[in-house]
């Protein structure tokens, strides 16, 4: 039994000792206790040192609000999770927990010379740094000094440094009604709501369902005990087959449309986990109607010295004593301006706590009861002390030993969810508090979240908010009600400051972030006025926390300072999530190899045992180079052009988009998307196309083969494939809803066998039935469709390298098959299989240009020398209007042109400037820039293809591509470097 | 040495093979369906009702038949027609199609079918996808095109129990990797009762 704990009582399982280590201490506690409760029990409260200042810091609350204990667990393995609140973290044997931002160790902290330096970080520092002191210079203060030193001292947990192991789950779900929150409101309005069969979930962040009710020992519902009515809910909802119960679930983000973020703890209260199951789980719930039932935070008072360890909430430590069975001391003092504060001491009392004394600190309406506590001033709080521990407290001149200080600030509804779904937040004088105005969403507040206290108020209130989203769902559901023996309590509390004026020792308000009244008062002091202004300067209520226990505090103190109501003032924005929410849940199943699909051809695995080297092209994984041993990059490249040109070279093409257009409008269609003409266009033959946008630039281009008079295949880039198909979807769907012609994606139908070179027509040849190969039968720019394999083909007659060459188009299952076949053949001739990087060459020096990289969406066919593609008498095509705009037509348009190095060896970097100076002088403009630059085996030199100022024109003129290394000069050439008059190509 | 070549003729290789599908015993089996052919079928649908044994159905987001034959309709005028059947069956649809106001286009290798069976199957599919899949909301015969995580997918349910997937090919070993995800990662069947202990 250690020191703290109660000899009986409490919902702890006394028969399960468990065993932990805090800071390498170790401990024993009980199953269901919070780490929290455990350390109370052990008499640990020291649990953290402040953000800025380090000074010690014990646990302050029993739950979610809990600012002060930050803790670090770690679960071996490179598990280790910062930053989590002892109060939330559920004991299990062998937990491993530590303290953070201490060096060396908690009760001997280096950092805590910050404390006695505080005038230094006052509020603002953190900008102050960024203009300080001047004879450093401002930019190097911040960089050598400040932040360095501030990155060092500030800060909370460390993050993780090992890739996170485990397995986060998540899922969708859908509702009728969704309760977030599963204390007495949410469990009435469950109850209510899952009456008459709909779809219920119901969340809670705590192990078990009940909320504050778990805490009290005391009140009858209905005749039987808080205890007994949680059970009898429980089971009852347990036993409906459409509610689904999330403990240790927190709802966290309310966003539009009544959707919903739950993020559930599925294995880190566990001992031995699964390694197999998942240790979070992402929720995300599309619910018809909502019920917010999250409940109300006791607020701290702010007075000096009002963070030591051992002064907490005293509605925190009546929970450790009613629900865990923890001593948080031996003889405490307790300020209150609420009745419930009396509710806390009164029990801890009977739990066997001195009251040493009571100050009931509102100024109005001081409770007399006669409870036999001794009163003392409110008014007259002077300080407390305590190094590590609280140890006393002063009153004017009275000083009264004690190692607990109960704060009773008031009741806080907790607003966040509801606020977070845009709802309307109204000022309440009665509550002393913001509550739920008009919710802009599905949406109903019960209980304590929107300002109603009192137990049969809060579970009346949640039976009506649960039949009332029933009703709206269309299921109504009788009226129901309770009675307890509750009864009428004061619940206001008050706002800001309390006691002396703060004079040496400070009094905090943002107890996460070290922020005190003298903060705030600086801030107003040096001009600010908006609550969101003071709330960025002095980061009150930026912390973790989001300022739960702080916000209401710090409004009503600055309302003070600049002479305005609260409602005035107005509130900050709440934001998602309400409580921390791991990554590793955010990201789920979209990590590693399921980040993205990886899309492959079906030709892929032979490139892979082929030793090819993968590039990524959007989703697709794509052979770049197939390096034989020895060779690198350039060596296979090298090697595979000249094979192509020499030979021939088989490569894979599948990813090409394909689009086949359908119907007797296809040609119009066609006509009206692309720059060229198509209803000209004889069934077997194929043109080049080029697509515009509305401003006239090119976006994407490919080969369009005519099947039949009213089936045309198109293909486009690779990575335009769902672009332009979506494109042509809009123009069909809302343009030309006329015409007769569908657009079906077949991009994967087809597996894509480019061969190409002299040898190609001989490779494919033996394989082909039912099409003549001549050259005469089947020029360059013809399709025709027959078998190759004894398997369907259609078989384009095109080239992207310049030499003869055919694309077998084939469909996909069969395309390793088919290419297995061509290899072999291939083989026989010599030729080679290339990737991506020899195609980028080959094209390049045939003056082929790639879309997005001779073009950046600036660029017109006039720009890229493709004006012959572009049918000049058609009426009208995507882009039309805008080619003939004053400023496209325009001299000094940046031009598609080749470049070649003086020095044949240098090859040029890819977008590097060109100028016509040597070494231009600061703020020269380029006259454009490199867009592809290449070795050119073929050539035995270096080759580019550049954009540049009026381009054409300047063939034969010597410009400079200006490098760190000093200007490379470069002649302007035709961007064609070889058979410009293509004789290869027809071969 | 020509016709030798020419002979061999080329064979269908599935995407899936060698990929593991996720099964567990009781609750969860997928599948790879046997579908050899598929047609995408836009247009008029009056003049081609029955053209492909099944009468093609006119509720949207609706599907009719079996995998022995089965239509899909996806979109205001578009069918996908799916088939288990073997024998050629493209020619003759074209020569059906020709000369209507419709158009008719052979997928059969853009897509691969997987079965998902089993108690758990509409949270298996929920893991990933934001529809919901209670049968009051998405029951049997109802058809559509949907995601399942970053993956274009299209959903049919067949029966309370089962869903066939249609997925693009070069995306199914992802959805199939995902697949596994879902089952490894389910939630518990049904409401289970949070701890609860009486003081």
């Amino acid at each position: 039994m250690t020191l703290f704990r109660t000899s009986a009582g409490g919902r702890i399982d006394r028969a399960r000792p468990v065993t932990f280590s805090f800071d390498g201490r170790t401990l024993t506690g009980f199953a269901g206790d919070t780490l929290a409760s455990a350390l109370i029990a052990n008499g640990v409260h020291l649990v953290g040192r402040s953000y800025k200042y380090h000074r010690p810091r014990g646990l302050m609350a029993a739950g979610v609000e809990e600012a002060n204990g930050l803790i670090e667990v770690d679960r071996g393995g490179g598990r280790t999770t910062p930053n989590l609140r002892a109060t939330q973290v559920e004991l299990f044997d062998g937990l491993v927990a530590r303290s953070q931002n201490r060096w060396p160790s908690l009760a001997m902290d280096f950092g805590a010379v910050n404390d006695l330096l505080s005038p230094l970080f006052s509020a603002g520092f953190y900008y102050k740094t960024f203009m300080g002191p001047r004879f450093i210079g401002s930019n190097k203060a911040w960089t050598k000094l400040y932040e360095p030193i501030i990155r060092r001292a500030a800060g909370l947990g460390k993050s993780p440094s090992a890739p996170d192991p485990d397995h986060y789950a998540s899922t969708f779900a859908h509702c009728d009604v969704l309760i977030a929150g599963a204390g007495p409101a949410g469990l009435a309005a469950a109850l209510s709501a899952s009456e008459s069969g709909l779809r219920v979930i119901i969340a809670d962040e705590q192990a078990e369902f009940g909320g504050w009710l778990l805490t009290d020992t005391a009140t009858e519902i209905d005749g039987q005990s808080a205890s007994a009515w949680i059970s009898d809910a429980v089971a009852t909802l347990a036993a409906r087959p459409k509610v689904r119960m999330l403990p240790r679930t927190q709802a966290f983000g309310y966003f539009a449309q009544n959707f919903f973020g739950l993020a559930e703890r599925c294995t880190d209260h566990l001992a031995e986990p699964d390694q197999a199951s998942p240790r979070e789980r992402l929720w995300q719930v599309r619910a018809k109607q909502v019920v917010l039932a999250t409940g109300a935070i006791e607020r701290p008072l702010v007075f000096p010295g009002n963070d030591r360890p051992g002064i907490m909430l005293a509605d925190a430590a009546r929970t450790y004593a009613a629900r865990y069975g923890a001593l948080p001391g031996k003889r405490a003092v307790l300020l209150t301006a609420t009745d419930t504060g009396y509710d806390a001491a009164r029990m801890l009392q009977a739990a066997g706590v001195e009251i040493a004394a009571v100050a009931d600190v509102r100024p109005d309406q001081p409770r007399v009861e006669s409870d036999g506590f001794r009163r003392v001033d409110g008014r007259t709080i002077a300080t407390t002390a305590g190094r590590l521990r609280v140890a006393s407290i002063t009153f004017g001149t009275e000083t009264i030993p004690c190692d607990l200080i109960l704060m009773s600030g008031g009741w806080t509804p907790s607003v966040h969810l509801f606020s977070q779904s845009r709802g309307k937040l109204a000022w309440s004088d009665a509550v002393n508090a913001y509550i739920p105005g008009k919710s802009a969403q599905a949406e109903h507040s019960a209980g304590a979240c929107r300002g109603v206290f009192g137990l049969t108020e809060t579970i009346n209130d949640g039976f009506a908010a649960g039949a009332a989203a029933a009703a709206a769902c269309g299921k109504p559901t009788p009226a129901r009600s309770i009675k307890t023996s509750d009864t009428q309590k004061s619940y206001r509390g008050i706002l800001g400051a309390c006691g002396m004026p703060a004079k040496h020792a400070r009094a905090f308000v943002d107890f996460q972030h070290d922020v005190t009244t003298k903060d705030l008062k600086l801030a107003t002091q040096e001009g600010f006025r908006s609550i969101e202004h003071v709330k960025r300067y002095t980061t009150t209520g930026m912390a973790t926390d989001q300022g739960k226990t702080s916000n209401l505090n710090a409004l009503a103190i600055v309302a003070g300072h600049v002479s305005k109501s609260i409602p005035e003032v107005g509130l900050t924005t709440f934001r998602q999530p309400y409580t921390p929410v791991t990554f590793g849940t955010l990201a789920g199943h979209n990590r590693g190899d399921l980040f993205d699909p990886v899309r492959r051809t079906p030709i892929d695995g032979w490139a892979q045992q082929r030793g090819a080297v993968f590039e990524d092209v959007g989703l697709w994984k794509r052979a770049r180079y197939f390096p034989r041993a020895g060779e690198d990059m350039q060596a296979a490249v090298n090697r595979e052009c000249k094979t192509v040109r020499s030979a021939a070279g088989v490569f894979d093409a599948s990813t090409l988009g394909k689009i086949e257009v359908t119907g007797p409008d296809a040609a119009e269609f066609l006509e009206r998307m692309y720059v060229n003409n198509w209803k000209n266009l004889a069934v077997g033959r194929c043109r080049y196309g080029i697509l515009l946008n509305e401003q006239g630039f090119i976006i994407d281009d490919g080969v369009i083969g005519r099947m039949a008079p009213d089936v045309f295949h198109v293909t486009t880039t690779t990575g335009g494939a769902a672009r332009v198909l979506h494109m042509m979807e809009d123009y069909l769907q809302t343009e030309w809803p006329e015409l007769k012609c569908w657009l079906t994606s077949t991009s994967e139908q087809w597996a894509v066998i480019a061969v190409q070179g002299p040898k190609a027509r001989d490779i494919i040849a033996p394989l082909v039935s039912g099409i003549d190969l001549s050259a005469v039968a089947f020029p360059h720019m013809a399709v025709r469709e027959g078998k190759v394999c004894g398997v369907d083909t259609r078989l384009f007659r095109v080239s992207f390298t310049g030499e003869a060459g055919f694309e077998i188009n084939v469909p996909a299952d069969y395309g390793r098959d088919v290419w297995e076949a061509v290899w072999r053949e291939a083989e026989k001739h010599g030729a080679c299989a290339y990737g991506t990087e020899t195609m980028h060459v080959l094209r390049a020096e045939k003056g082929f240009i790639i879309v997005g990289q001779e073009t950046d969406g600036t660029m017109t066919p006039e720009d890229v020398g493709l004006t012959w593609a572009v049918g000049k008498a058609k009426r009208d095509f995507v882009g039309k209007r805008s080619l003939i705009r004053p400023d496209m037509v325009v001299p000094g348009r940046k031009q598609l042109v080749g470049l070649l190095t003086k020095d044949r060896n240098v090859v040029l970097e890819e977008g590097a400037q060109i100028t016509s100076d040597a070494s231009p002088g600061p703020g020269t403009s380029a006259l454009g820039h490199v867009t592809s630059a290449y070795w050119s085996e073929s050539l035995g030199r270096s080759i580019a293809l550049a954009v540049v100022a009026g381009g054409r024109q300047r063939q034969g003129e010597t410009l400079h591509v200006p490098m760190p290394s000093g200007g490379i000069a470069v002649e302007v050439v035709s961007p064609v470097f070889i058979d410009a008059k293509g004789e290869r190509l027809n071969g | 040495m020509a016709e030798a070549s020419r002979s061999e003729a080329a064979q269908r290789r599935s995407v899936l093979s060698g990929l593991s599908l996720a099964n567990r015993a009781g609750d969860i089996a997928i599948a790879e369906v046997p579908i050899v052919q598929r047609f995408v079928l836009r247009g008029d649908a009056a003049q081609l009702e029955d053209i492909f044994g099944v009468n093609l159905p006119t509720e949207p987001l609706r599907a009719a038949g079996t995998v022995e034959a089965a239509a899909l309709k996806l979109g205001p005028d578009e069918w996908l027609l799916l088939t288990a059947n073997s024998a050629p069956l493209a020619s003759a649809l074209q020569t059906r199609v020709r000369g209507t106001a419709s158009a008719l286009v052979d997928v059969s290798h853009r897509n691969i079918g997987l079965d998902l069976g089993g108690q758990r199957a509409a949270d298996v599919l929920a893991s990933a996808c934001p529809l919901d899949f209670d049968l009051t909301a998405f029951p049997i015969g109802q058809c559509t095109r949907t995601i399942y995580g970053k993956a274009e997918v299209i959903v049919w349910r067949t029966a309370a129990q089962a869903f066939h997937l249609e997925v693009w090919r070069s995306f199914a070993p992802y959805v199939v990797a995902l697949l596994g995800e879902a089952v490894a990662g389910l939630p518990p069947a049904h409401a289970h009762v949070p701890a609860s202990r009486q003081n």
